[in-house]
């Protein structure tokens, strides 16, 4: 529970403070527990291997799950998170750092809502995105106060 | 008509599975959280969550990952690739998920369609899961996209 962000704080082009991973095989066995996936391409490299992938990789829920954690860091304790939506577009391989990152496309206030647009991304240590998507989060306003 | 799937397919639109209804366990809330190495106060530590909006703690927004629905809806097609590979999600939130809840979820296919890729034809599925509590409140919907390939 950090500082608490404000609409009145941000504008188009913010950059959300990053969030970075150093996901492990241990957390891939924790995520596959805790989420119910049992997908051994997760944690089971024989397995993976003659499914023709290069090792275990990430779970896509699991940089989803990422990705959340980057927007409900930056709503704080009162935002809300409204909307997520994210596209896996390539594998992640455990041993690697990954990173979440985000920007600030839009802001409106509807309905009594003070509205953040953002566009959201997981890159790699390549620095190559593998995981675009957007999201949608109300934050308090000073005004309001 | 594409290579897969006729205007017949289109019929799969709309089918829903039953429904199923899960408690939803403080601990499973906070294993959940623990596998993401989120530490947010408000998804693991009941008395620092108390002292926030929320009264209390609630759980992290991809937590009903674990609630599955009773089936997935099938889709019947012939023929249909067997490679398939999860394209991402959609979500919307509504309401918070909260230790105690009872939280029913049904699933029904969205949207069913065709359409080329790197890989060559790909039937392309969306999934929308709904996830409701005890009081009728729609907390979550998730729309997943599943391709064939």
């Amino acid at each position: 529970m950090g500082k608490q962000i404000y609409f009145e704080d941000v504008e188009v082009g913010y950059e959300i403070t990053p969030l970075e991973k150093n996901p492990t095989t241990q957390q891939l066995v924790k995520y596959a527990g805790a989420s119910g996936d049992y997908y051994q391409i997760h944690y089971d490299k024989d397995f993976a291997l003659a499914n023709k992938l290069p090792g275990v990789i990430l779970h896509g829920a699991l940089k989803n799950a990422f990705l959340a954690q980057l927007m409900t860091d930056f709503a704080g304790d009162e935002g809300w998170l409204r909307k997520l939506s994210v596209q896996y577009r390539g594998m992640d391989m455990p041993g690697h750092k990954v990173t979440c990152k985000g920007k600030i496309t839009a802001k409106r206030v509807e309905g009594g809502d003070h509205i953040v647009e953002c566009d959201i991304w997981l890159e790699n240590d390549q620095g190559q995105k593998t995981t675009p998507g957007t999201a949608v989060v109300i934050l308090p306003s000073r005004a309001a106060r | 008509m594409g290579k897969y799937i006729s205007d017949e397919h289109k019929k799969f639109i709309g089918i829903e599975s039953e429904p199923i209804t899960y408690d939803v366990e403080r601990g499973a809330i906070r294993l959940f959280a623990q596998a993401i190495e989120d530490r947010n106060p408000l998804f693991n530590d009941e008395q620092k969550a108390r002292k926030t909006r929320f009264g209390g703690m609630i759980a992290t927004p991809t937590f009903v990952r674990l609630l599955m629905p009773r089936e997935m809806p099938r889709v019947d097609i012939p023929n249909l690739p067997k490679r398939l590979l999860d394209g991402g999600s959609e979500w919307e939130f509504f309401h918070p998920i909260r230790p105690g809840d009872r939280i029913t979820v049904v699933a029904r296919i969205a949207d069913l369609r065709e359409t080329e890729g790197r890989m060559g034809t790909m039937v392309v599925r969306m999934t929308e899961m709904r996830y409701t509590n005890q009081f009728d409140e729609l907390c979550t919907i998730q729309r997943m996209t599943l391709i064939n390939y």
